[in-house]
């Protein structure tokens, strides 16, 4: 509905102050009336007539005149069809790349997931005020700086999208962290992507990659305690929800999607079969290591190189990489060493990663292996 | 909407070229003049010649050399009219300076300001 209304007033104030009027009627009318056959359309009419009723206001106003009484609004003439869904419009233009990022996610949020200032400030652990300003601030740039409220042109169009899909998976993670309200969120926002871009074979990539993800977060934590996949109880994973993330990964494959979101969520799908196939994620994860250039990634691949059987090998891996900050390189190579029966090293090794480890049930988890050495 | 595209150089960037690369490089500044959208611009001379002026207690003071050090140098602009900002981002990227390390400011100009 706000989409709609930003497309049609090309201002966000005006666009929420009309919706929340909108609402406000109805709160008052469908009582009484009873519901219009299509809500949705009624709405955004209603609140279209009144944002113009205002605007005219306040040009009567500004010229002084006072001849006009402002009409009660008559009855909105509803045609759903007339009404166009600019979801996609407002999301290019929440997640352009001349706003900051956490401006990007804020506005997302706020604009298509609907969420108060006050739920989004919660959800990142700033004081709603600051929430408050980080919304206006992005609000006026978008107006002063003329940010289009448009799809961008096909040039632009893949890293364009690509910006927004990293907005969608930020929420996701800021959600799979713990605030479950943020990853149910993001999947609704992918599932929207998917419905209004269905030939992005990325944005059906992400969509599977979230579900799945999700699908296996009631195992993760046992007791508030980290637990492993392979230690996972499967019987707690969603399994309707992994049926549907093989099927959105299906649609990308199908798109001859190969990015880093469809590969991801390739290896995670992969992770959710029993045996697992740990040659095919290694091979997977070498892909991706190649599409994204991440060395997170080739820590990840070395992982998969050990399950497959090659503990030596995947340590050679470890060892070439460049993360000496990273708490998983540590906690991968003190596996690995404590597998090769290197065990002087592997206490070494989660003694660092315990350094650089901040997450509370993490640390304990590595203080248990550290303890079984 | 009005534009102003301000160009920031790497310094040194522009000396280190030869004679006909600097010559080539300017042809690329006057091309952009003649882009749909450009309304106008100006190149600067080196920050070695600027003289930096503020006015204290009623007194004038001059001294030599730009008003910030800064890592880039304001070396010019251009203004513009376009759509939107993705259409000053397009032209912005085709300005010499972002291939050479500088990079390109790119302001709205307010209303019944140009």
């Amino acid at each position: 509905m706000l989409a709609s209304l930003v497309g049609f007033l090309g201002d966000f104030d005006l666009a929420e102050e009309a919706a929340q009027e909108a609402f406000a009627i109805a709160a008052e009318r469908w009582p009484r009336t009873g519901m219009p056959d299509n809500p949705g359309a009624w709405l955004v009419t209603t609140a279209r007539n009144r944002a113009i009723d205002g605007l005219r206001r306040e040009r009567i106003l500004a010229a002084k005149t006072r001849l006009l009484e402002v009409p009660e609004p008559v009855e909105p003439e509803v045609d759903a069809n007339a009404i166009r869904d600019e979801r996609l419009e407002l999301i290019f233009t929440c997640c352009h790349p001349a706003l900051a990022t956490e401006a990007q996610v804020a506005l997302t949020l706020r604009a298509l997931g609907g969420l108060t200032t006050e739920e989004i400030a919660g959800a990142f652990l700033v004081s709603p005020d600051t929430m408050k300003r980080r919304l206006s601030r992005a609000k006026a740039k978008i107006k002063t700086a003329g940010i289009p409220f448009a799809i961008p042109p096909d040039h632009l169009l893949p890293e364009r999208l690509a910006a927004v899909l990293a907005v969608v998976y930020l929420i996701f993670n800021e959600g799979y962290g713990g605030r479950v309200d943020l990853a149910a969120e993001a999947i609704r926002l992918g599932r929207a992507l998917a419905e209004l871009m269905p030939d992005e074979p990325e944005v059906h990539g992400l969509l599977a990659l979230m579900l799945c993800h999700d699908a296996r977060r009631p195992a993760r934590f046992v007791d508030g305690e980290l637990v492993l996949l392979e230690d996972q109880d499967r019987s707690l994973w969603n399994a309707a929800q992994i049926d549907e993330a093989h099927a959105a990964l299906d649609r990308a494959l199908a798109l001859r999607g190969r990015g880093p979101y469809a590969l991801q969520a390739a290896i995670a799908l992969l992770q959710t079969k029993e045996p697992i196939d740990w040659p095919q994620v290694a091979a997977l994860y070498a892909e991706l290591a190649l599409v994204t250039r991440s060395p997170v990634v080739e820590l990840n691949r070395a992982v998969a190189v050990a399950q497959a059987g090659a503990p030596d090998e995947a340590l050679r891996i470890v060892d070439a990489l460049e993360l000496d900050d990273y708490p998983y390189l540590h906690s991968t190579r003190a596996e690995l060493l404590r597998r090769l029966d290197r065990a002087d090293q592997a206490r070494a090794a989660y003694r660092r990663a315990l350094e650089l480890t901040r997450g509370e049930s993490e640390r304990r988890f590595l203080e248990r292996r550290l303890a079984e050495l | 909407m009005q534009y102003a595209l301000l160009i920031y150089l790497k310094p040194g960037a522009f000396e280190a070229l030869s004679d006909e690369e600097r010559a080539a490089e300017s042809a690329k500044y006057w091309a952009i003049r003649e882009e749909p959208g450009v309304l106008g611009g100006a190149g600067l001379a080196g920050v070695e010649a600027a003289t930096t002026v503020r006015v204290q207690d009623g007194q004038t003071l001059v001294t030599d050399g730009p008003f910030a050090d800064t890592k880039e140098v304001f070396g010019g602009y251009y203004t513009f009219e376009g759509d939107d900002l993705d259409a000053a981002i397009a032209l912005a990227a085709k300005i010499p300076a972002v291939h050479q390390g500088g990079s390109i400011e790119v302001r709205p100009v307010l209303e019944g300001h140009s």
